[in-house]
């Protein structure tokens, strides 16, 4: 769906993309991940052909965005930083408007607003001025917009920033939704919300992509060999005594916890997930667990990782 | 240019649903107000009145305040509030044309400023009415006057229509056309009153004069040099504010 290959974006005296490619299938919800100033607002407004790249080529559907800019621009539902809407119209005269806008017929356009007023849960407001709705209501009606014409891909620029938690749920549930039919590139800084919503992210910083990866795979890629974390309620020396002749564990660690449990940390010798393990010796032995993890390094872990070594780098 | 339609009636829907779009319309009506009070008091004390459109668009000034001041008004939000508020970003990655953008942003703003002259076409009919004198106000010097309006409007809209193409700021988008609109007067009355017998520059300025211009409309003359002139200012600016978008653009 979208091919973007050594995407280059100077600004005089600044580069906001350097060089980045990557390749977006039909049906993915990937999540444009960096810190402000990472270069993803650059790249989506190249991608939806607002603005050219100093060098490189991207091609959406198979269309060169800089060479056929109106076959690109019918195929993309893009919702830019901050979602601008003209805030003096009713949500249904807005979309009709940018639905007529996009090349849809008088009748079309009205089935096509009629639908996506519907499925973004606008029925309520529909008669209502922009201006005067809330933000998480704001944020839907340009959901809206990006959807009306039926596009095969939809591009969203920070769809979330500013919303109350409330808000932030509904949208974030809305984009999930939309990901089953189109193919959507959101950009965020949240993390967890590409861990939400996205089935693969790119993190960008500083116009380069440092990682790009199923959102599993990088956990994995970056967890901490499988380390098992449980609460036992037994003596340190029992349970030291327990795990230390298994051949799997390679080292064993006890912290003692609130009450009488303790904190007990295994790391395994070749990466195996020894939780069944540890369940199968405290039932053995009948003590009492009131925890069993394998803690995973969150996306935040990951990438303030990938960012210090960065910088590391170019020291 | 269906799309084109819905781009005009958005232009239109946005003045009218701003406050400086009524503000505009409030000028315009005291404006011609103070005018008609001219207009009257001329009427009383002349014996032999000149007709009312000279009285009121070749003598006086009331005509050119109006211009000069709503012109930049009506024009200052095309491009630049678009701008501001980031709703161009969101009108240009749609498949419509730059020329469409351009042309229905001036078609917008010419039929609103059509729109509020359009009380005062009223009142002016009504003195006719009042005063039992037709030859006060001749039918021709009416259409005259009707495309006086319309082409130097057009000419002074279409700056302002570049002037904030220019920017992001709306007010200094029309302080860029106020300033050009004035010049423009101003050595249009210094040329216009200049015996410009002879001297080849002199008559040269008086055909470009839009004071000149409208002096002739008003006495019913429709000079095609003038509608010519009128038509290429009004093209060359669109031309530019075009030029503009897509330099902006491919920048």
């Amino acid at each position: 769906m979208i091919e973007v290959r050594d995407l280059t974006k100077r600004y005089p005296g600044r580069t906001a993309v350097d060089g980045i490619s990557f390749t977006v299938g039909r049906g993915e919800v990937v999540g444009f991940l960096g810190p402000n100033g990472a270069g993803k607002s650059t790249t989506m407004r190249i991608l939806s052909s607002f603005m050219p790249a100093t060098s490189g080529t991207v091609r959406i559907a198979g269309f060169d965005v800089f060479h056929q800019p109106d076959e690109v621009r019918r195929r993309i539902g893009y919702m830019p930083e901050n979602n601008p809407l003209h805030i003096d119209m009713r949500v249904r005269d807005y979309l009709k408007f940018r639905a007529r806008l996009k090349g849809l017929g008088i009748g079309r356009s009205r089935d096509r607003v009629d639908r996506v007023i519907e499925q973004c849960g606008l029925k309520d407001v529909e008669k209502r001025i922009i201006g005067q709705l809330s933000k998480g209501y704001r944020q839907r009606v340009g959901l809206a917009d990006a959807l009306v014409h039926e596009p095969d891909l939809i591009i969203l620029d920070e769809p979330t920033i500013g919303l109350d938690p409330h808000q932030l749920r509904s949208v974030r549930a809305l984009i999930k939704e939309l990901g089953r039919q189109h193919t959507v590139l959101l950009s965020t800084h949240i993390l967890t919300e590409v861990e939400m919503t996205c089935s693969r992210v790119l993190i960008l910083n500083q116009g380069r992509i440092l990682a790009a990866d199923r959102v599993e795979d990088l956990e994995s890629r970056f967890s901490q060999d499988g380390r098992v974390v449980a609460e036992i309620d037994a003596t340190p020396e029992a349970i030291r005594d327990a795990f230390r002749d298994l051949p799997e564990v390679a080292s064993i660690e006890i912290q003692a916890a609130a009450g009488s449990f303790q904190r007990v940390a295994l790391t395994p010798r070749a990466g195996e997930d020894l939780r069944p393990l540890v369940f199968e010796q405290v039932r053995q032995q009948e003590w009492n667990l009131r925890e069993l993890t394998r803690p995973r390094l969150s996306l935040e872990d990951i990438f303030i990782q990938l960012t210090q070594k960065n910088k590391g780098g170019g020291l | 240019m269906n799309v084109f339609l819905t781009l005009v009636r958005r232009e239109l829907g946005a003045a009218f649903n701003s406050l400086t779009g009524y503000v505009v319309v409030a000028i315009t009506l005291l404006l011609a107000g103070f005018g008609l009070m001219d207009i009257v008091q001329r009427l009383n004390s002349d014996r032999t009145p000149s007709p009312i459109p000279e009285i009121f668009f070749a003598d006086g000034i009331v005509f050119w305040v109006v211009l000069i001041l709503t012109t930049p008004v009506i024009t200052m939000r095309t491009f630049a509030a678009e701008k501001a508020l980031g709703t161009y970003e969101a009108l240009m990655t749609t498949p419509v044309g730059e020329w469409q953008v351009v042309l229905a942003k001036f078609t917008g703003s010419l039929a609103f400023y059509l729109l509020s002259w359009a009380p005062l076409i009223g009142v002016l009919v009504a003195l006719r009415q009042v005063t039992h004198q037709p030859q006060l106000l001749d039918p021709w010097a009416m259409c005259g006057v009707l495309t006086g309006i319309a082409c130097i409007g057009s000419t002074f809209l279409s700056i302002g229509v570049f002037a904030s193409s220019l920017t992001r700021s709306q007010i200094i988008a029309a302080m860029t056309s106020l300033l050009i609109g004035i010049g423009l007067w101003t050595i249009s009355l210094r040329f216009s009153q200049t015996d410009t017998t002879g001297d080849r520059l002199g008559r040269l300025m008086d055909h470009l004069s839009v004071t000149h211009h409208m002096q002739d409309f008003a006495r019913g003359v429709i000079d095609g040099r003038a509608l010519v002139f009128h038509l290429s200012m009004t093209f060359f600016f669109l031309f530019l504010t075009q030029r503009v978008i897509e330099m902006r653009r491919w920048k």
